[in-house]
């Protein structure tokens, strides 16, 4: 809106772009890698801004947009995940692709776009996938089980803050499955260690560790997710720099189910 | 559908002194008994704060829930998105918190333009929700012995504002997602995904269903129920541009709107004061810097006009720090409306900052040199880290700059004591509905609302209307379903073969910008008037002019966002209508009419003490206004003061 723009005092530096898009219409369907040229890119847009500028101009043209999937456009919903130039959420560290700008790019630059890929992760349409896979493992034991009205006094239990803030920095996972998308074997070990580590660093997810790992790693297997063969690479892409001490932990958590489960 | 008889709107409030209303409603109220709960199902629409929280807490206890998203996870919705924290009377802080006081804070907050019951119910039930996000590992900021910790938020002065970190919604959401899940897991709930609601089924006058299209396939399906939730969240999106979600929005209320619910003070919207500006014509949405940052961030301008020099060359002498000038003993904590038009008065007197002149300052150079770098990073790190992605400027060493924006909606579907509209058996939680913050929500009360709502005050509604409601047995064949489906598709087919020249976001924005200048920050009889001309004749060319390709039976994300916008313009026109009525200036609702010298609100409660409820009358015709009149019982309104 003009009437409340912040505009640049020198006329901003306008780029064009190439951009290879990977389009296919449906799941079932061939996909292939589509070019398209967008000018009039300015570095102050979001890349969602600048796809939005190129969907406009497809509309515009007669060319169905393409399909990608986005929301808070602030980082946090973890929705907008797709792989630029070959990286999960694109060059920047610790960014999801909604909080990456376009100053981050040349006048001339050609951008390749694709959904992230993995077995779990099915195509939906064009850049949009289908991360359910995600949500059903949470449904194996990723919760502390406390019916509403059932608290004791949120100060009965004090917790450690070191503790506290161990289990916040996992917490911080948005869900957004870069880990997944950046890992060679398509391994979900990052988000499902991240809830395993919250609660576990917590005294109220001490009643129900045991069967909560052993629960949400088979999940995970039964999902088609890979294994995890430590190189990094999750905890290199994830726009929340969630930390490979998660998998570790997760690692002793699953020995010691393995080691004391009853069933 | 609407009839006469359904022109009547009580509230249902219980007799007796405040603060044993719910109490007592608890007692009195008809319960279900527990083997008799897994008889009655319950669409829960929408899957926020409020409507995870509701379907999670009434699978718990026996219901049978079918949950739906419109996204592709119950986790997605934008309630993680909210920064600040959460309020809860809990006076750990020992600075003389209590349940009256925070009842007292949030009726004063909306400016004398909410329910008395309504309020207090969601101070007493504040401090269970805190009790029930710890037990769910929801990790609240601690302090080094363990217990939680505190600040302050806008509008009060004391300390009760839980949070965790910059992320307490997303941290809130978690836990109610988490309960969710395990309730999914269970086969308690069923979870339906990526399939938006597009039309209440009405049967007897009663909520039976819903009519929902499934955004992958573009099938419509029919869902049957004893009860419907609807868990959607508010319609700041009508503006284009706002600190919502792109794809937050108002069909669902709307569409119940249409089936005879009524729309309450459509005109009340929340502009909050800490947004990133605005950096041109591409911006898609706005994002908002948290309002704890000005816990420790302080708000200025230069005094002179036009001073263009670097904020830094700029000496103490020589800044208006006007919020602790104006308002001494809330400083830069004033509320949310009181602080946006400081903003915008500042700006329009030319001394606005940044190229546009339309931005102040939130410096916390002051902060960082009295507690250091690192304890400010502690408690607002993502926050300066996003603020330094979007702008490209580092806020530890240059102030933010700062505008107000569009950022919540007070009004929404009507409610009476019980979250239930006018429709029996239709309820309302969270943003969507008006009930509790009036005219201005104050800070950190959205997220207390939305799980009061769903953990603590469905449950014990829900089982009231169920215990004594005889409910006819019906199924998706009856014929209400098949119209209301067959009013789904004629849309659907309506948009989808229009053969315009222009997109959705083209027309969208178009009305955002009407609805900003006219129906924003400040409001006139004229700018009101002339809107009124506007947002019709823009429809108009909306639906003859609108461009939507591909197939309605298939992902189409163009077609979705076409619905919503159709719903928008005829929102829009109806929030025009409410400010054009509400003739004096209430918190977020300023008729630049009625003003004190120095551009305070002045308000009329001798004339408009009351809720504004809004009924359609069809297509083209005027709605019809019924009022609701607001008796203070404890609280004697006055002027509201923050100075």
């Amino acid at each position: 809106m003009g009437s409340h723009s912040e505009l640049n005092s020198n006329e901003p530096k306008s780029m064009t772009l190439t951009l290879k898009i990977w389009r296919q219409p449906g799941p079932q369907s061939q996909g292939h890698f589509e070019e398209y040229k967008v000018d009039g890119i300015i570095a102050d847009m979001s890349f969602l801004e600048m796809m939005d500028v190129l969907n406009q101009k497809l509309i515009t043209s007669g060319v169905d947009p393409v399909s990608f999937d986005h929301d808070c456009r602030e980082g946090i919903c973890g929705t907008c995940l797709m792989v630029i130039n070959g990286a999960a959420h694109g060059p920047d560290k610790g960014v999801t692709t909604c909080q990456l700008h376009m100053r981050r790019f040349n006048d001339g630059d050609t951008i390749v776009i694709e959904p992230a890929r993995a077995t779990a992760f099915p195509i939906i349409k064009d850049l949009s996938i289908d991360r359910s896979a995600l949500d059903r493992i949470t449904a194996e034991g990723g919760f502390i089980s406390v019916s509403t009205g059932n608290a004791p006094d949120a100060n009965a239990i004090p917790i450690r803050k070191e503790n506290s803030d161990l289990a916040m920095d996992a917490a911080a996972c948005i869900g957004c499955g870069a880990c997944v998308a950046s890992c060679k074997n398509a391994s979900a070990m990052l988000y499902t260690s991240a809830k395993i580590s919250h609660f576990a660093l917590l005294p109220q997810g001490q009643p129900e560790r045991t069967e909560r790992v052993l629960g949400m790693v088979k999940q995970m297997d039964l999902e088609g997710f890979g294994n995890c063969t430590n190189t990094g690479a999750c905890e290199a892409a994830c726009p929340k720099e969630i930390s490979l001490e998660n998998i570790a932990r997760m690692n002793r958590e699953y020995l010691r189910a393995m080691l004391t489960s009853r069933k | 559908m609407s009839n006469s008889e359904n022109r009547k709107l009580e509230s249902g409030t219980p007799k007796g002194p405040l603060s044993d209303k719910w109490t007592d409603y608890k007692f009195d109220s008809k319960l279900v008994n527990p083997s008799n709960k897994r008889k009655f199902s319950v669409i829960v629409v929408g899957t926020g704060l409020a409507g995870a929280s509701a379907a999670s807490t009434l699978a718990e206890l026996g219901y049978k829930v079918k949950a739906i998203t419109m996204h592709d996870s119950p986790r997605r919705a934008h309630s993680i998105a909210a920064q600040g924290g959460i309020n809860a009377a809990k006076n750990y802080q020992n600075d003389g918190d209590s349940v009256y006081r925070l009842f007292y804070d949030t009726i004063k907050g909306g400016d004398y333009r909410s329910r008395e019951a309504n309020v207090h119910r969601l101070a007493e039930v504040s401090v269970n929700i805190i009790d029930q996000c710890v037990a769910q590992g929801v990790p609240f900021a601690r302090d080094y012995g363990g217990l939680l910790a505190n600040r302050s938020f806008g509008g009060a002065q004391v300390s009760r504002t839980f949070y965790a970190r910059g992320q307490t919604g997303q941290q809130l959401l978690i836990g109610a997602y988490h309960s969710l899940m395990r309730m999914v897991g269970q086969k308690k709930v069923d979870l339906l995904e990526r399939r938006e609601m597009l039309d209440l089924v009405v049967i007897d006058g009663k909520a039976r269903g819903v009519i929902v299209r499934n955004l992958i396939t573009g099938e419509t399906e029919r869902h049957v129920a004893d009860a419907v939730l609807i868990c959607t969240g508010g319609y700041s999106n009508a503006y284009y541009l706002s600190t919502s979600a792109r794809m937050s929005n108002a069909t669902a209320a709307w569409r119940c709107h249409k089936r005879g619910a009524a729309f309450a003070n459509p005109c009340y919207v929340q502009i909050h004061p800490t947004c990133i500006p605005v950096s041109g014509e591409h911006q898609s949405k706005l994002t908002l810097m948290s309002e704890s940052l000005r816990n420790d961030g302080r708000v200025w301008v230069p005094k002179a006009q036009g001073d263009k020099r670097p904020p830094g060359q700029i000496p103490d002498s020589e800044r208006d720090y006007y919020l602790e000038r104006i308002y001494p003993s809330f400083g830069n904590l004033a509320p949310r409306d009181v602080s946006s038009r400081a903003a915008k008065r500042l700006c329009d007197e030319g001394r606005g900052v940044g190229r546009s002149g339309l931005a102040v300052y939130l410096d916390f150079r002051d902060a960082i040199k009295r507690d250091g770098r690192d304890a400010v990073a502690a408690k607002y790190g993502n926050l300066f880290d996003m603020y330094h992605h979007i702008t490209d400027e580092n806020p530890y060493e240059v102030p933010m700059r700062i505008y107000p924006a569009i950022h919540y909606t007070m009004g929404g579907l009507w409610v009476d004591y019980n979250l239930m509209s006018n429709v029996p058996g239709l309820f309302v939680l969270g943003e969507a509905n008006f009930s509790d913050h009036g005219a201005n929500r104050l800070g950190a009360s959205a997220l207390m609302q939305g799980l009061a709502d769903g953990y603590f005050v469905i449950p014990a509604t829900l089982s009231n209307y169920l215990g004594a409601t005889k409910l006819e047995k019906v199924d998706t064949q009856h014929a209400a379903f098949t119209e209301a489906e067959n009013d789904v598709k004629a849309s659907v087919e309506k948009l989808i073969s229009n053969k315009g020249t222009r997109t959705v976001d083209d027309f969208h924005r178009e009305l955002g910008k009407i609805l900003w200048d006219k129906v924003g920050m400040g409001r006139t009889e004229a700018g009101l008037k002339e809107a009124l001309q506007q947002i019709p004749k823009l429809r108009e060319e909306y639906h003859s002019g609108v461009k939507i390709l591909g197939d309605k039976n298939d992902y189409n994300q163009e077609l979705e966002k076409a619905g919503r916008v159709a719903d928008f313009f005829e929102l829009g026109e109806l929030m025009a209508r409410d400010a054009l009525m509400r003739d004096e200036s209430c918190g977020g609702h300023f008729r630049e009419e009625h003003q004190t010298a120095d551009g305070e609100a002045i308000r009329n409660d001798e004339k408009y003490a009351f809720v504004g409820a809004w009924f359609y009358e069809g297509a083209g015709k005027e709605p019809t206004l019924v009022k609701e009149e607001l008796k203070f019982e404890n609280v004697t309104p006055s002027v509201r003061s923050y100075k």
